[in-house]
C-alpha cells in the first residue's frame, strides 16, 4: 500500500512530448483512472510509473521513495496488460506463481497465495490449464490473479477490458470495483473509455496531448468540466456546443446563438453576468434538454423550439437529433413517451442550472465554481 | 466449388515443368545412388552409367568407410567423427549466441542497436576468400591454428549474422508486453531470456540448427585451409582426398558422398516438418 506522486514529469520521444509537466498526487488506496483519446500520454504515464520507460525530467515517487532509477521489479508494483501478456508455455498456476518463485517465496506460501487469489477470481478449476485453453475473460482474470498474488503496493491496469466483449466488460467493471474495495490498495487504471472511468474511479485524470486537463472525482468532473475538451469527453452522448454571445437587454441576460435565443434565468444570470457582452461557447448536455411536454420539476427552465432530424429510440429514453434554425445539429435525451417524427418542430425545456459557458479562445470554463 | 474437376491444360503444364525441374535435381542423385552400389569394374564402363547395378554390392561403402591401405586410401570413418566434433559444438554455440543477440536486439533495444544489427548483417556478405589469409593468421596467433576448436571458432563467428537475423525476426513476433510482464514480475535481463523467451524459441532453434548444421557440415574452404593434418580433417575435405587419387574410383567416391550426406539428411528428416512451420511463423499467440 502506497501513495504515488508524479512531480513535474516529462517524457519526450525525440521531438514528441508524450507527457508534458505531469503533476499528480495519488493517495494511498485511491482508484485513479487516466482517461483520454489515444496518443494523449495516459499509457506512457503508466509505463513511466511501472519503470518500463525512463522519464526525461521530473520525479516519480512511490510512497516517499523516488523511483526514477529503480528497476520495475523493485517498485512493488504489479501490472495487468491489455493483451494480458500471459506466459503461453506455463500453466495458470505457474503464470501466477512466476513472480513469487523469482522472489524465492517459500513453496507453501506460493501455493496458499495462488489458491487465495484463484478463489477471489473464481479460477480455481483452471490452475492446470495453459493460457491458450482459456477464454478471453478467463485469461483476463488470470492476468489480474498474477497481479494479486504479488501483493503489490500499487496495481497498474493498462486498458484491461478493451479485449472483452461488451457484456463481459460491464460485469468485469463491477468486479474490479469490488476487488479494489476488498484489497484496499492503490489502483491506477488507464482507459480510453469514459464510462469505465466514470463507473470505477475515485478520481479521474483527463489527459490530452500529453497534458493533464483536469483531475477530479467523477461527479465533479461531470458537473464542473474545466474546459471544452473535458466537457465533451466526459458524458455520452457528448455535450452540445454552440458559438454564442451573452447579451443583456432590458436587464435580462440571454444567450444568442445563430439559430436560437435562450433566456438565462435570474439564478444563473447572477453567475454569468460578469461575462455579459462576451462571445462564449455555450455548452449543454443532452440529458439537460427535455421535451417541454415532460419537463421534470425543479429545473431552471428556459424554452426553445427545434426541428427533429432523427430519432433513436433506446427503450428507456429517446435520443433526438435536432436542428437549430441555422441547421446546426445537437442531441437531446428525452422522455420515452415523447412522440415526434422527422421534420416536426418540438418545444424543448433546457435546464440552465447545468449549462456551461467557455471562453472561445482558451476554451476554458467561465462558470463560477 | 465444383464437384467435377475439369481438365486444365495450365495445371498440366505447371506439373510437367515441376517434374522436369525435379528430374534435373534427381538425376545426379540417381547416378550417385546406382554407382555407389556397383563394383569398380562396372563403373568404368560409361555405357552402363545410367543402368542399375547388375549385382548390387556394399563393397564400395566398406572401402569408403574403412579405407584401402594397400592403395593408400584413408577411410572416412575417422573424418565423419571429426565432422561431428566440429559441427555439433559450432551449431549449438552459434545458435545460442544468435538467440541471445536476437533477444537483445529485438527486446532490449539500446541506443545504436539497429546500427549494430546492420553491421552484423554486413558480415554475411563478406566473401570467405577475401579474409582467408588474415583469418588463418588470427587463428594461429591465438593458438588455435590447425585445431578443430580453431575451425569451430571460425564457424561460430561466421554463423552469428545469420543466426542473429533469424532469431531477431522470430522474437519480433513475441509480444513485448510479455517481456515487460516478466520484468515487472521480477525477472532480470537473463531470467527473462531463460524462463520466458527460451522455452518459446524451439521453432526458431529448429530453423537455425538445420541451417547451421547443414552449412557447417558441408563447408570445405575454411576446413581445408585451417586443418592441414589428415587425421583432423572433416569429411568434406577427406572426400576430396578420396577423389583425388590417380585413378578415379567413382563407385568409392559416390559411396563416400552418400555417407557424407547422411547426417544432414537425417537432421532434415527429423526436424524438417518443423522447419517450414518455423520459417513461416513464430506464432506464440497466447
Amino acid at each position: 500500500m502506497a501513495s504515488v506522486t508524479f512531480d513535474h514529469v516529462y517524457k519526450r520521444f525525440g521531438d514528441v512530448v508524450a507527457v508534458n509537466d505531469l503533476s499528480i498526487e495519488i493517495a494511498d488506496k485511491e482508484f485513479l483512472v487516466f482517461v483520454g483519446p489515444s496518443g494523449c500520454g495516459k499509457t506512457t504515464s503508466l509505463r513511466l510509473l511501472a519503470g518500463l520507460e525512463e522519464i526525461s525530467e521530473g520525479n516519480i515517487l512511490i510512497g516517499d521513495r523516488v523511483v526514477n532509477d529503480v528497476p520495475p521489479k523493485d517498485r512493488y508494483i504489479a501490472m495487468v496488460f491489455q493483451s494480458y501478456a500471459l506466459y503461453p508455455h506455463m500453466s495458470v498456476f505457474d503464470n501466477m506463481a512466476f513472480g513469487l518463485k523469482l522472489r524465492k517465496t517459500p513453496k507453501s506460501e506460493i501455493e496458499q497465495r495462488v489458491k487465495h487469489a484463484a478463489d477471489i477470481l473464481d479460477i480455481g478449476h483452471l490452475l492446470d490449464r495453459k493460457p491458450k485453453q482459456l477464454s478471453g475473460g478467463q485469461r483476463q482474470r488470470v492476468a489480474v490473479g498474477r497481479a494479486i498474488v504479488r501483493q503489490p503496493a500499487v496495481f497498474l491496469f493498462d486498458e484491461p477490458l478493451s479485449n472483452l466483449d461488451a457484456k463481459l466488460r460491464v460485469q468485469t467493471r463491477s468486479q474490479l470495483t469490488k476487488l479494489h474495495h476488498d484489497l484496499a490498495t492503490t489502483f491506477i487504471y488507464v482507459t480510453h473509455d469514459q464510462v469505465e472511468a466514470m463507473t470505477m474511479a475515485t478520481r479521474i485524470a483527463v489527459m490530452k496531448d500529453g497534458i493533464l486537463q483536469q483531475i477530479d472525482s467523477p461527479q465533479h468532473l461531470y458537473d464542473y468540466p474545466t474546459n471544452v475538451f473535458v466537457a465533451g469527453f466526459i458524458g455520452s452522448p457528448s455535450m452540445n456546443f454552440f458559438d454564442a454571445t451573452l447579451v443583456e437587454s432590458d436587464g435580462k441576460l440571454e444567450i444568442h446563438a445563430g439559430g436560437f435565443r435562450l433566456e438565462v434565468p435570474e439564478k444563473k444570470a447572477e453567475e454569468w453576468r460578469p461575462h455579459k457582452g462576451r462571445e462564449v461557447i455555450f455548452g449543454i448536455r443532452p440529458e439537460d434538454i427535455h421535451s417541454k411536454q415532460f419537463t421534470p420539476p425543479d429545473i431552471l427552465e428556459s424554452d426553445v423550439v427545434a426541428k427533429v432530424d432523427v430519432t433513436e429510440l433506446m427503450g428507456n429514453e429517446i435520443f433526438l437529433y435536432l436542428l437549430t434554425k441555422d441547421n446546426k445539429q445537437f442531441i437531446a435525451r428525452v422522455d420515452p413517451r415523447v412522440r415526434v417524427s422527422m421534420g416536426d418542430d418540438i418545444e424543448l425545456a433546457i435546464n440552465m442550472a447545468n449549462a456551461h459557458i467557455f471562453d472561445p479562445k482558451t476554451e476554458m470554463t467561465l462558470d463560477a465554481r | 466449388m465444383s464437384a467435377r474437376r475439369s481438365f486444365d491444360p495450365m495445371r498440366l503444364g505447371i506439373y510437367l515443368l515441376l517434374i522436369l525441374f525435379a528430374m534435373l535435381f534427381l538425376v545426379p542423385v540417381y547416378v550417385m545412388l546406382v554407382s555407389s552400389f556397383k563394383p569398380f569394374a562396372e563403373v568404368q564402363d560409361l555405357s552402363r552409367m545410367w543402368l542399375p547395378p547388375k549385382a548390387p554390392t556394399l563393397e564400395s561403402f566398406q572401402a569408403a568407410w574403412f579405407g584401402v591401405p594397400e592403395k593408400g586410401l584413408r577411410g572416412l570413418s575417422l573424418n565423419i567423427f571429426n565432422s561431428l566434433k566440429l559441427t555439433i559444438p559450432a551449431t549449438i554455440i552459434s545458435s545460442l549466441l544468435g538467440s541471445m543477440n536476437g533477444y537483445i536486439l529485438s527486446k532490449w533495444k539500446f541506443r545504436g542497436a539497429d546500427l549494430i544489427f546492420a553491421l552484423m548483417l554486413f558480415g554475411m556478405f563478406i566473401p570467405y576468400q577475401s579474409i582467408l589469409i588474415p583469418l588463418t593468421r588470427v587463428i594461429a596467433t591465438i593458438g588455435l591454428g590447425g585445431t578443430i576448436w580453431g575451425l569451430i571458432l571460425v564457424h561460430v563467428v561466421y554463423g552469428i549474422p545469420i543466426t542473429t537475423l533469424i532469431f531477431r525476426n522470430y522474437y519480433a513476433e513475441v509480444p513485448t508486453e510479455m517481456i515487460e510482464a516478466a520484468r515487472i514480475d521480477g525477472a532480470g535481463i537473463f531470467k527473462v531470456y531463460w524462463k520466458v523467451l527460451f522455452p518459446l524459441s524451439m521453432p526458431g532453434f529448429v530453423v537455425v540448427i538445420i541451417w547451421q548444421f547443414t552449412s557447417i557440415w558441408n563447408e570445405f574452404l575454411f576446413a581445408v585451409t585451417i586443418l592441414q593434418r589428415p587425421e583432423l580433417q572433416p569429411i568434406t575435405v577427406a572426400l576430396r582426398n578420396l577423389a583425388g587419387s590417380q585413378i578415379k574410383e567413382w563407385n568409392l567416391v559416390m559411396a563416400g558422398t552418400l555417407i557424407a550426406a547422411m547426417p544432414t539428411l537425417i537432421i532434415y528428416i527429423i526436424l524438417g516438418r518443423y522447419f517450414i512451420r518455423g520459417l513461416l511463423a513464430g506464432s506464440v499467440k497466447g
